[in-house]
């Protein structure tokens, strides 16, 4: 086991609106050094030193969900103040601008430009431990950028939010840093945007890589 | 850049026991399952799978315990299944900690049952396993392979291969093929089996049945399987993850 660091755990509330195993996803924060709280208190979101948000399931029933507690209200409230968040699997898909499945569009929140469409590859959905190719300046990803994570999909954002932004003429003050993974075509593993992160795969399910993964977020709060 | 073909090490438990036997009978007392799943997790093991064979609810419900105490203790993917019958039994594991369910029985009654899943959780949870036999004389299928239940005591005369395929279409996020005829013996996967439900399937596969050697995970990993589960040559020890790993790597294989 790793040797946490002392002095005060840093505060993480896993946002609780209903979607999926949130267990894991508690026990692997706690693991990684935080005071992990399962909650959709307004309150509790808005104080706490970093949020997750995490999502299994259909897009649009996860966005139906997340709505229905105001995590839209809650995120974007949080990122005015420059305050963490971590999205993950569908709670990455959630942050881009739209989701599409069996041909019905449903919005997103719209942080990132891009689609989350079905994955073109002979065998979906996509389960199972692959590789990423990790940019430079990663945070996240450090010291384990060689590593594989434990992702279960059927749907990806196969376009760079990144490309898309500079395409419409904006120059964000830091532009999304995109890692990717391939499963029959390249899509987005994983953003780090500023006080905004977000993972495809479950980094709560990838043994100690996803681990290292959590502890470098927990640590970066 | 591909994904690792997957290990999956299979507990069965019984009110709380790991167990396994021959054919699903002779039960042996294998062990304690969180430990077993931690030792698997430390192994390098890539998911972990509980079957939940007990027959009293008593013995369900235990279950339930064994699998949160083994999602506080195992950051690997978990598994479970063995006698789920509604989307309520699904969201109970799901809560419980289990991150996929395993539908058998019921799904073959009541088809619709992995649509609601999938629909209320995704396709991604629903495992439909599959107790799949060679067709005694008398009971022929088109594809030569039937459907069991009841542990492979029962024939359904449903042709197995069809049925997966169905299964997959009706929203299943994964195939688990168990052949009864190999199950427990260690004399090698049904290969043949596997490679007719490869040809249909584009969901991920998982061959299961009869490992012994790690010759015969190599063998069944070149029908193109995703994933291949075995539980009786882990819990006795004759097999550790890592052996099998190295001899897939060595036949070319991606592992983790």
């Amino acid at each position: 086991m790793p040797v946490e660091t002392p002095g005060p755990r840093p505060s993480v509330v896993v946002l609780d609106y209903g979607s999926g195993n949130t267990h894991s996803a508690v026990r692997a924060l706690e693991r990684a050094g935080a005071d992990v709280t399962l909650t959709s208190s307004p309150r509790a979101v808005a104080a706490a030193d970093g949020l997750v948000v995490p999502g299994v399931g259909a897009f649009r029933a996860v966005m139906e969900q997340l709505l229905a507690v105001r995590g839209d209200q809650l995120i974007e409230r949080r990122l005015a103040g420059g305050r963490p968040v971590l999205g993950i699997c569908v709670g990455l898909q959630i942050l881009f601008t739209e989701g599409v499945e069996h041909g019905e569009r449903t919005d997103g929140l719209g942080q990132w430009p891009g689609s989350v469409d079905r994955l073109d590859a002979p065998i979906v959905p996509h389960m199972g431990w692959s590789p990423v190719r990790v940019p430079e300046g990663s945070v996240l990803f450090e010291g384990v950028e060689h590593e594989r994570f434990y992702f279960v999909h059927s749907y990806g954002v196969q376009t760079d939010p990144a490309a898309a932004l500079a395409a419409a003429g904006e120059t964000p003050l830091s532009p999304p840093l995109v890692t990717w993974a391939e499963h029959g075509s390249p899509f987005v593993a994983a953003v780090e945007n500023g006080p905004l992160s977000a993972t495809q795969f479950h980094p709560e399910k990838s043994g100690d890589a996803g681990a290292r993964l959590l502890r470098n977020w927990v640590q970066a709060l | 850049m591909s994904v690792a073909l997957r290990v999956i090490p299979c507990l069965d438990v019984d009110a709380g026991r790991v167990v396994k036997g021959v054919r699903f009978e002779g039960l042996r007392d294998a062990g304690d399952p969180v430990e077993l799943a931690r030792r698997y997790d430390a192994e390098g093991a890539d998911e972990i799978t509980f079957l939940d064979v007990s027959a009293s609810s008593d013995g369900r419900a235990t279950t339930l315990e064994t699998v949160t105490a083994a999602a506080e203790q195992v950051f690997v993917p978990l598994t479970v299944g063995g006698g789920v019958r509604s989307v309520a039994d699904v969201e109970a594991l799901l809560r419980a900690g289990a991150d996929k369910v395993g539908v058998n029985t019921a799904a073959i009654a009541r088809p619709e049952l992995i649509t609601d899943i999938a629909r209320r959780f995704g396709a991604q949870v629903v495992v439909v396993s599959v107790d799949a036999r060679r067709c005694p004389a008398g009971t022929p299928t088109e594809s030569g392979f039937e459907v069991t239940t009841h542990g492979g005591r029962r024939g359904t005369g449903l042709d197995a291969v069809a049925w997966a395929a169905e299964a997959a279409d009706r929203g299943a996020g994964e195939i688990l093929l168990n052949s009864i005829d190999a199950d427990g013996t260690t004399a090698g996967f049904d290969v043949e089996m596997l490679t007719a439900v490869r040809d249909v399937v584009d969901v991920p596969l998982v061959a299961s049945g009869g490992a012994g050697r790690v010759e015969d995970f190599v063998v069944a990993a070149a029908t193109g399987v995703d994933a291949v589960l075995a539980a009786s040559v882990f819990h006795f020890g004759t097999l550790s993850v890592g052996e099998v790993k190295d001899a897939l790597r060595a036949a070319g294989h991606v592992v983790r």
